[in-house]
């Protein structure tokens, strides 16, 4: 058990701080710091899909406004190729089309543009391999799976028991390369000056960037500063550092003394800022004839980078999810040369319970069962995997409020009868979950001012989750004063350590760092501090208990309307109901869980990076061609959540709610859609040519 | 090749040399560090960088600043006066309508422009009576505001706070 605050300002709806900045536009990302004299760069990136670089003609280049062209022959030297995704310029090797080969520094951004289009690279090409196919003979099985998890597990005799279980899916469900696509590009702007580099940057973890950036150069940590006080959305791929912090820290320490400002492109977005990989997912399930599992098996081939693996996690909730006693899970890799996946919201979680939910959709149907009491049949009283309690497992009670409040019991299980003029009407449900992590190593510090105000610091960021008025929430409720009394910075490694903005572990982590830091400043000054009291607390081991199992649950409802000619899908209702511990600021949380379910829909209907694996390129590469959920593809879509804490998860008793609104987004609709149709999509996109074969 | 260009940019008077390839949006964030548009695409996709160019909104990455000689333009910045927001702006505050904000002044010049269009009689595609006044139901909004993506997904807010707005400037 953890000691719980009392929430007084958690709890409430507050505006978001920084709301009345963001209206007007003034809230300052990473490319908007002011700074006087920037330079600007503008990348070559490499044609083809793997070789070498054998002569680079920049002599077309020389006019008025170029300061300079770095090649992976004159550029600076970097220190550490540890991470070879970040090994920028150094040479002569070509891993992936799109590669950073060259860049130019100029005056305007239109002559960056114009001299990066005159430089020349010749290349020797060798063959490359970027097709992902379940059959390939050399996949490769991973050492561990994103981000410790391993690679697989087996429990009991799945075979066996799928021989002999009354009934059996045996089904195979594919998800396809999908893209973050933040709206605000990635973007830095970096200064090497008084040999200290300086980036503004627009990152999900300061401290990170700072961290890898300073290894990558070989500086001391201590001579990096990373500023990132707002930043544009991110979804995981601003989680780490990618090539273009290491071509803006190359370009400032080519031109000391100068800042230089190099925004992504859009394009550009698809090749160096990571994706979600695509996945090849086989489940088998094994129940008898009332339903309960007996085997449950989830395989995944997916892909990965020859220059830098990354094994997503996608077989891990199945572990967590049924009780089956019989169960085995898998990951396997092809080594492509492609460029990097990352993470993408709910990495595994996203892209596997898409699979195994809809799966369990499958055999609700062949069992004859309803699809929200299959899964109370099959809720385990604890971790399967662990065998440890739940610190609050409440998908039944998630399944059974959605219910009641979507109307399902009024629905017919049989599919392709109703219908609305031209329009077929089904609706689906799906569970969904999510992790409760909290990262050890955060840092707060608590300063009384002369305003009479408390100054609480930690390095943490908000990428639009709302982390600036939730945190300000803590701190109060952790001193024990109004909200009004707390000044809140973030956003600056100059600040305390903070963790990353990932797994939907921020707010736990930090807040628990601030909670040490409010308890540690009232022990030692007391409720009636002098100006400049100030305290400071380190999380050096996760509060979260060791003793149970942590994970937040949900329920995922959809109504879906097919058009009967043409195919167009529609979603006109969604509703999701979560139990995810203690909500923190009920105005901000609703948004994050609808906004995640919102992409969870993009993803049903419209997300899908299309490789031609011929030249190694994604062909779809801007929002023409990569389509995204817009305002017209949404109409009803509502969040609640179950009213309660988690004792064991931190002092505020919440779980994170980041990332669980995407997961089982996408097999709810799915499995709408095969309700209104009677037909079974398992490959997503839904597109209508999928409903109309 | 460079030209001159003259500006009225949320309520100041711009005068300056600009290279001809130029977009408005450059000019407004690198040359006036006007940084309220913001850059989504630069390619007329995402609707990041819309603002109100003599009162009709645009985006203004695939505007070049020279074809923009003097041009009134109005970014989410020049919406509000100084602390005091726009009733759009207020109405985007109250309903959550952001996570990350970076759609957001985009969204908010869209949806003044929008409202005004409307008011104007303009039909979009789910106008059913194209002779009569428009009503600006959900579903009028839901079309006009597609141009503006929100990768937050807020979606849901946006309609809410716009359907706010115009109830509110609606006499009884
Ligand atoms: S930046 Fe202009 S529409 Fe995207
Ligand atoms: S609020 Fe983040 S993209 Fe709209």
């Amino acid at each position: 058990m953890t000691d719980l605050l009392e929430p007084r300002a958690i709890g409430r709806p507050l505006e978001r701080i920084e709301g009345r900045d963001k209206v007007r536009g003034l809230a300052p990302y990473a490319y908007e710091h002011p700074v006087s004299d920037p330079l600007y760069l503008h990348p070559v990136q490499a044609t083809i899909a793997r070789g070498r670089v054998v002569a680079i003609d920049t002599g077309g280049v020389a006019f008025p406004g170029v300061v300079a062209i770095l090649t992976h022959e004159n550029a600076p030297r970097l220190a550490s190729d540890e991470n070879r995704e970040l090994w920028v310029l150094q040479s002569d090797e070509v891993h992936y089309r799109g590669q950073f080969v060259a860049a130019v520094i100029a005056e305007t951004p239109e002559i960056a543009r114009e001299a990066a289009g005159q430089v020349r690279v010749e290349y020797e090409q060798q063959a490359h391999d970027a097709e992902l196919r379940p059959d390939r003979p050399d996949l490769v099985r991973p050492d561990k799976v994103n981000p410790s998890f391993d690679t697989d597990t087996q429990e009991g005799d799945v075979e066996a028991a799928l021989a002999t279980a009354a009934v059996r899916i045996d089904q195979t469900y594919t998800t396809p390369m999908e893209h973050n696509n933040p709206m605000e590009p990635h973007a830095t702007i970096a200064l090497w000056a008084d040999d200290r580099l300086v980036l503004w940057d627009s990152t999900q973890s300061a401290h990170g960037v700072r961290k890898t950036m300073a290894a990558v150069c070989g500086l001391d940590p201590a001579q990096v500063r990373v500023i990132s006080p707002h930043v544009g959305g991110g979804f995981g791929s601003k989680g780490t550092a990618h090539p273009h912090n290491a071509l803006a820290c190359l370009a400032a320490l080519a031109v000391p003394g100068q800042p230089v400002k190099f925004a992504l492109s859009r394009q550009q977005m698809f090749v160096v800022a990571g994706y979600r990989t695509p996945t090849v997912q086989r489940i088998r399930l094994g129940a008898d004839a009332d339903g309960r599992l007996t085997a449950l098996a989830h395989d995944v081939v997916e892909q990965t980078s020859k220059v830098k693996e990354f094994a997503e996690q996608t077989a891990v909730a199945s572990r967590i999810m049924y009780a089956a006693p019989n169960r085995r899970t898998s990951h396997r890799l092809a080594v492509l040369d492609v460029p990097v996946p990352s993470w993408m919201r709910a990495p595994g979680e996203t892209p596997g319970m898409f699979a195994a939910e809809v799966a369990l959709d499958e055999l609700a149907v062949a069992c004859g069962l309803d699809p929200i009491e299959l899964r109370i049949r099959n809720d385990p009283e604890s971790d399967p995997e662990s065998g440890r309690p739940w610190s609050g497992r409440n998908l039944v009670g998630c399944l059974k409020e959605g219910a009641r409040r979507f109307g399902w019991d009024v629905r017919d299980p049989k599919p392709g009868l109703r219908r609305l003029g031209d329009w077929l009407v089904g609706t689906g449900v799906a569970s969904s979950t999510y992790p409760c992590y909290v990262f050890p190593g955060s840092k707060a510090t608590i300063q009384y001012g002369t305003d009479q105000r408390y100054v609480v610091r930690i390095g943490a960021a908000d990428i639009g989750t709302g982390a600036w008025t939730a945190l300000t929430q803590i701190a109060a409720d952790a001193l024990g004063c109004p909200v009004e009394a707390v000044r809140l910075e973030i956003g600056d490694s100059d600040l305390p350590m903070a963790t990353v903005a990932g797994g939907s572990s921020g707010i736990s982590s930090w807040g628990s760092a601030i909670v040490a830091a409010a308890t540690a400043f009232r022990e030692r000054h007391g409720t009636d501090p002098g100006p400049g009291a100030r305290e400071d607390a380190e999380i050096t081991q996760p509060p979260a208990s060791r003793t149970h199992a942590l994970h937040s649950f949900g329920a995922q409802f959809a109504e879906v309307h097919v058009h009967a000619d043409t195919g167009e899908i529609r979603v006109p209702r969604m509703l999701g109901v979560f139990s995810a511990g203690r909500i923190i600021n009920p105005r901000t949380a609703r948004s994050q869980f609808i906004g995640g379910m919102t992409m969870g829909l993009s993803m049903a209907l419209h997300e899908e990076s299309v490789m031609d694996a011929r030249f190694g390129h994604v062909i779809n590469h801007d929002l023409a061609g990569y389509h995204i959920a817009v305002n017209a593809d949404v109409k009803d879509i509502d969040a609640v959540w179950l009213d309660e804490h988690d004792p064991h998860s931190n002092p505020m008793g919440s779980r994170g709610i980041g990332e669980i609104g995407i997961v089982g987004a996408a097999a709810a609709i799915a499995n709408a859609v095969w309700h209104a149709t009677g037909i079974r999509v398992r490959d997503l996109p839904i597109t209508p040519d999928k409903v109309l074969s | 090749m460079d030209a001159r260009v003259t500006l009225t940019v949320d309520g100041s008077r711009r005068e300056l040399t600009v290279d001809t390839r130029t977009t408005l949006l450059d000019l407004l964030r690198d040359r006036l560090g006007a940084m309220a548009p913001k850059k989504g695409c630069d390619h007329g996709q995402c609707g990041a960088c819309t603002v109100l160019i003599d009162g009709r909104r645009a985006t203004t990455c695939l505007a070049f600043a020279v074809a923009h000689d003097g041009a009134t333009v109005t970014t989410a910045q020049g919406l509000s006066n100084g602390a005091e927001l726009h009733p759009v702006q207020q109405d985007f505050l109250d309903h959550d309508a952001f996570q990350c904000g970076y759609c957001t002044p985009g969204q908010i010049c869209s949806a003044v422009g929008m409202i005004e269009e409307a008011r104007a009689g303009h039909p979009s595609h789910v106008t059913r009576d194209l002779t009569g006044p428009v009503v600006l139901d959900d579903e009028e909004i839901r079309e006009r505001m597609s141009g503006n993506l929100c990768r937050c997904g807020a979606y849901v807010n946006i309609v809410a706070a716009i359907r706010d707005v115009i109830l509110k400037e609606t006499p009884p």
